[in-house]
């Protein structure tokens, strides 16, 4: 049961950050993916103007727990209040109204690939505001300036470098300043300069704009320099929490063996299998 | 008895995830025209929809027109000759490309060409996340992508079916009367004379409106409910022309029957 604040009095953090109110309260999470059970009894807060990680190994289900976050997906029971609001009982209109206050960094970039640079982070203005275009134009301009990429306005996707893509998917999350971002993956297949670029943004975005951010990844050593509270996930619940410090020192087998990277321990090398001679001997 | 009972578990398990996936596709294509009215608000973006499916198809339609056209006349100075009919020729070349092989060969020729594409590119949309990237948005990709698409269909495949028709009329023509002496004033008088508007003409649109939402409406289905890999999308691709294909020439025998059945 979820009992214990989110924030790890080890952390460092200000008591201001260590009061924080959730922004995003997840209780008894239960998800199947057919027969796979993703979730189960999955409780979590997400504090307001914090970075919180979630990370866990590959087919954990972080990407699935951005996705019910989101909308994208349905639980199969549990709540998720995202700023107040039920996100599972909200219509389609309810959605689109809350996501107006999001914004999410998808794993691909997801940029659209048949518009430029700039008309990809003019498009959430052109659809929900009825700003002029000069007036477009600079708030475009100004959040390519915070990316770093006000000079390659005029490129398309796909003369984009993969960082300067996630860079520019960045610029478009922020465009309509919201109150939360979400971060799929940002580290992945990047370049150390590209992954420097992208954890200051992280961090500078998230205290500049006073913006709640939920990152999701695998990268230990980048996101243990920009969280201020993480989540480790596994097996459908939260096996550990807290201050990237608290975490580095916590010397349970599991938490060891994630951070560590070592190849062997609570998961195994080896997929489940009947044992070796009995597969090689078996067919004659 | 158990090998039986397997296979019939098996045939009601396709049966029921046919039916499954043929309401998710009636669905989807209600959502769709519910979500026209974007169009209102942003005319462009079906008149690019409206190049993309007609403008770029003009080539493949007008080419294969003409030739279509050059084969009937061939063929129907053969037969027409034989009975001293050969005067006839204009009214077989016009009656057969704008009741028939103008709509259907059109319809065909679309879901080869632009129908495929459809496919692939809302395919590749759904495996990049930009589908998923439109929704976090806030922006409804049934209202923003689907629909101008759909309605550029419905707008070019009467649009390209004329010109395919009037191209074979035309190619008719060449080898009717250039090559083999069909007299020209027959030709074009016996076609003024008996082309009915309304059996003729009028049908003949009705038959390439409805053969417009059909090929992209399956395009549009296959691409959105494609599994987001390369070979997804490729599988998702071979059925849209496939399946387009298929409805096109069945519907267009129904539709015959209904339209011309009691002549």
């Amino acid at each position: 049961m979820f009992a214990e604040p989110p924030v790890n009095p080890d952390s460092g953090a200000s008591s201001k950050e260590s009061h924080a109110e959730p922004l995003v309260e997840i209780r008894d999470l239960c998800f199947r993916r057919g027969d796979q059970l993703i979730f189960a009894d999955l409780n979590l807060d997400l504090p307001c103007g914090l970075v919180t990680a979630v990370m866990g190994p590959s087919g954990s289900g972080k990407t699935t727990l951005l996705k019910l976050i989101t909308g994208q997906l349905k639980p199969d029971a549990g709540s998720i209040r995202v700023a107040g609001e039920e996100i599972t009982r909200l219509d389609q209109q309810g959605l689109f109204r809350l996501r107006r206050r999001m914004g999410m960094l998808f794993q691909s970039s997801a940029l659209l690939t048949d518009l430029s640079v700039f008309d990809n982070v003019a498009y959430p203005l052109r659809e929900h505001t009825r700003l002029s275009p000069s007036l477009i134009r600079k708030l475009v301009l100004l959040k390519l300036e915070a990316v770093g990429l006000r000079g390659a306005w005029s490129l398309m996707p796909s003369e984009l470098s993969g960082g300067m893509a996630r860079r520019v998917a960045l610029a478009r999350a922020i465009a309509l300043d919201p109150m939360m971002i979400l971060y799929d993956e940002p580290f992945t297949g990047q370049d150390p300069i590209s992954m420097g670029m992208l954890m200051a943004l992280i961090r500078k975005l998230n205290d500049a704009a006073r913006l709640t951010s939920i990152l999701v990844s695998h990268d230990v050593q980048e996101t243990l320099r920009i969280a201020d509270w993480i989540y480790l996930i596994a097996e459908g619940r939260v096996l550990a929490q807290g201050t990237p410090a608290a975490l580095t020192r916590d010397p349970s087998p599991w938490v060891r063996q994630f951070l560590d990277g070592l190849p062997d321990g609570p998961v195994h090398f080896h997929y489940p299998a009947p044992p070796l001679a009995k597969d090689l001997l078996g067919w004659g | 008895m158990g090998m039986t009972r397997t296979a019939l578990m098996q045939l009601g398990t396709s049966v029921l995830a046919g039916l499954e996936r043929l309401g998710r596709a009636h669905l989807l294509l209600l959502a769709t025209l519910c979500a026209s009215d974007e169009v209102l608000r942003r005319p462009r973006l079906v008149l690019e929809q409206v190049f993309n499916i007609g403008t770029l198809s003009l080539v493949i339609v007008g080419v294969s027109g003409l030739f279509v056209g050059m084969v009937l006349g061939l063929q129907g100075y053969t037969v027409l000759a034989k009975f001293g009919a050969a005067e006839s020729l204009g009214i077989l070349v016009a009656a057969s490309l704008v009741r028939e092989l103008g709509p259907v060969v059109t319809a065909l020729l679309v879901a080869g060409r632009a129908g495929s594409a459809l496919t692939a590119e809302i395919g590749l949309m759904k495996a990049t996340e930009q589908l998923a990237a439109l929704e976090m948005m806030a922006v409804d990709p049934i209202r923003r992508i689907l629909a101008p698409r759909l309605l550029g269909g419905l707008i070019s495949m009467p649009l390209l079916a004329a010109i395919f028709s009037a191209v074979g009329v035309v190619g008719g023509y060449f080898v009717g009367v250039g090559l083999l002496g069909v007299d020209a004033g027959a030709y074009w008088g016996q076609m003024q004379a008996r082309i009915d508007v309304q059996e003729d003409l009028v049908n003949g649109v009705i038959k390439s409106l409805v053969f417009g939402l059909v090929v992209t409406s399956v395009a549009l289905f296959q691409g959105y409910e494609a599994v987001p890999t390369a070979e997804g999308v490729s599988r998702a691709t071979t059925r849209a022309v496939v399946q387009s294909a298929l409805l096109v020439l069945g519907l267009d025998f129904i539709l015959t029957a209904l339209m011309f059945g009691g002549d």
